[in-house]
């Protein structure tokens, strides 16, 4: 595995390094941008604090970061994955369209904002601790999984989940009593063909962080799906 | 100069901040490294820092850090100060000439005291008479700009990249307790001298990543009170807002940021009776001085610092911590610069102050 030091090195100079591996390992990373974006067929293992867009429009790479991650983490995704140790800025996932996101930790503000899905191209995002606001904005499809696996005393999301949804699904697990979900999507008992669907995804995310699935089941799983195909027909115009 | 629309400005800039809560003082070298990991986040048109605790040997004078076109406007605008203030030191501020920083402006520095008669004469307390100055040299003296009059703080701003703007002003030869800084990218105002953040008036200091919405609403409703938004640039009449909320209607920090980021009246809803009780009466009271639009901002004065985003948290920004330092910035790469294995990474929710004092006595 190819070593790249990226202590002095900006994202262009990175990104060239990167290209010319199979598998790298980039240690050192500072807030550079844009690391490994629109790359396939390559494993990548990232220390430091990568910058924002990391894994942009990523292509089928398989991206591991030991620590924490900024902004727009794959931002645009196609295919591919994304295994972050720590924590997840804003934005993450921001119009996903394909591959895999696993976060340990909690994730900020709009997780998830814009994701969408056609045919087999069915993105996942799986965050093990807490969510802030604007989880799931505008989801038009996919599949967002919050845990709330978190030790810090703060609620599982923060104000206005699924606000806009139009389709995919999101699981949380736990309590969910006191989330103000929208008038145009429905929060219900994960069903059995709801977790069935969930599983192999949440055992990929066990095992990339040794969590035993013993403490994802312990609780009940909500899911939350937008109303009809069209929940907002009405919203501007009748048609 | 091609306006926004007609070309694309993608929107960026970067603020940091560090600060002692032991009010151990730090040269200026830390806060300026934090800048080149957000690089590029600016584009070369503002940069600036706020210094809290520099100027120990005068704490007792208001530091005067001003702008002038020409040496006429200078002239005049030391008549004035020596008609209202005992002027106990003038100088030009020591920069170093570097070619990243161009078409710089007379940068002089006063420490003052106002003149105890003139105060008794206008009946008026020493901290409105100084604001007041500074805004009939801004509106009135055309060419010279006060960008700073706090007590044992100062402002360093300049047009170019925060990194060269440190070095211009020599940076690494103060000392402070706390420091902030700002690296700009205008999206719709000119990059001139005076835009440049930090925008400070008396000890508060403001830095801002983001646009106002709200600006022109603001800027109508502080202007009744006396202020004068003369530099351009929207972030200023955050720094009135302040000044207006804390000194004179004596709202408390974590007030101002439920007036400035209100909650909305559906989160207001979800509170206790009490909470709802305050919160409303806030937003109700001060309604034109709710900010809306992208804001991640940090507010400096003697003896701490408020972290704060907008109640939609269209902003990043980072708080870590190590020892007696907390550390703020708008991405966990300029924290770790300053502080590699800072502790408590977390990202403040929209709306949500930080606060951060240096213990009593320190500062």
């Amino acid at each position: 595995m190819t070593n790249i030091n990226a202590a002095d090195m900006d994202h262009r100079a990175i990104n060239e390094a990167i290209r010319g591996t199979d598998s790298c390992r980039v240690t050192g990373c500072l807030g550079q941008r844009f690391i490994a974006s629109g790359m396939k067929d390559k494993r990548i293992e990232i220390t430091g604090t990568p910058g924002n867009a990391l894994g942009a429009y990523l292509a089928g790479a398989d991206i591991t970061v030991a620590g924490n991650v900024q902004d727009a983490v794959g931002d645009t995704m196609n295919g591919g994955s994304i295994t972050v140790s720590g924590s997840a800025g804003d934005a993450l996932g921001y119009a996903m369209r394909g591959g895999r996101i696993f976060i340990r930790g909690s994730a900020g503000y709009r997780a998830g904002i814009h994701m969408k899905a056609y045919g087999d191209q069915q993105p996942v995002i799986i965050i093990g601790g807490r969510a802030g606001s604007f989880l799931g904005e505008y989801q038009a499809g996919g599949t967002i999984a919050v845990l709330g696996l978190h030790e810090d005393g703060h609620p599982l999301l923060g104000n206005f989940p699924c606000t806009g949804m139009h389709g995919g699904k999101l699981y949380l697990r736990g309590d969910v009593g006191n989330v103000a979900f929208p008038p145009n999507v429905t929060a219900r008992p994960a069903t059995q063909e709801d977790m069935a669907e969930l599983l192999p995804h949440l055992q990929a995310w066990c095992d990339a962080f040794g969590v035993s699935m013993d403490r994802i089941t312990d609780k009940p799983f909500t899911v939350v799906v937008p109303d009809s195909a069209n929940p907002y027909k009405q919203m501007y115009v009748a048609n | 100069m091609k306006l926004e629309g007609q070309v694309r400005i993608p929107s960026g800039c970067a603020i940091s901040a560090v600060i002692s809560r032991e009010g151990k003082r730090m040269t200026g070298e830390k806060i300026i490294e934090s800048m080149i990991p957000m690089h590029d986040r600016s584009n070369g048109l503002g940069g600036g820092f706020a210094a809290y605790g520099i100027y120990p040997e005068y704490k007792d004078f208001y530091a005067f850090h001003i702008f002038y076109d020409n040496q006429s406007v200078r002239e005049e605008t030391e008549r004035l100060l020596k008609d209202r203030f005992e002027v106990v030191m003038a100088e030009m501020i020591p920069i170093r000439k570097i070619p990243e920083i161009t078409d710089v402006p007379l940068i002089w520095r006063y420490f003052v005291s106002p003149l105890a008669s003139v105060l008794s004469r206008l009946q008026l307390d020493e901290k409105e008479y100084v604001a007041r100055t500074v805004m009939q040299i801004n509106t009135q003296l055309t060419g010279a700009f006060v960008f700073s009059s706090g007590k044992n703080m100062g402002a360093f701003k300049a047009v170019g990249y925060p990194e060269d703007v440190g070095r211009f002003y020599r940076l690494e030869e103060y000392e402070g307790y706390c420091w902030t800084a700002h690296g700009r990218y205008p999206t719709n105002t000119p990059g001139w001298w005076g835009g440049a953040h930090p925008f400070t008036l008396l000890d508060w200091s403001v830095v801002h990543n983001g646009e106002i919405s709200s600006y022109d609403a603001n800027r109508r409703y502080i202007e009744m009170f006396g202020y004068k938004c003369t530099l351009q640039t929207d972030t200023e009449v955050i720094t009135y807002i302040t000044d207006y909320l804390l000194r004179r209607q004596g709202l408390t920090l974590e007030e101002m940021a439920h007036v400035i980021a209100a909650p909305f009246w559906s989160t207001i809803a979800g509170k206790s009776p009490e909470e709802k009780e305050q919160l409303a009466f806030l937003r109700k009271a001060y309604g034109s001085l709710l900010i809306t639009g992208p804001f991640s901002i940090v507010l400096g004065f003697n003896g701490g610092l408020m972290a704060l985003n907008d109640r939609l948290k269209l902003r990043s920004m980072v708080v870590g911590e190590k020892d007696d330092k907390v550390y703020i910035a708008s991405e966990e790469a300029a924290i770790r610069r300053m502080a590699p294995d800072a502790e408590n990474i977390w990202a403040p929710m929209g709306g949500e102050p930080v606060i951060v004092k240096v213990k009593e006595g320190a500062y």
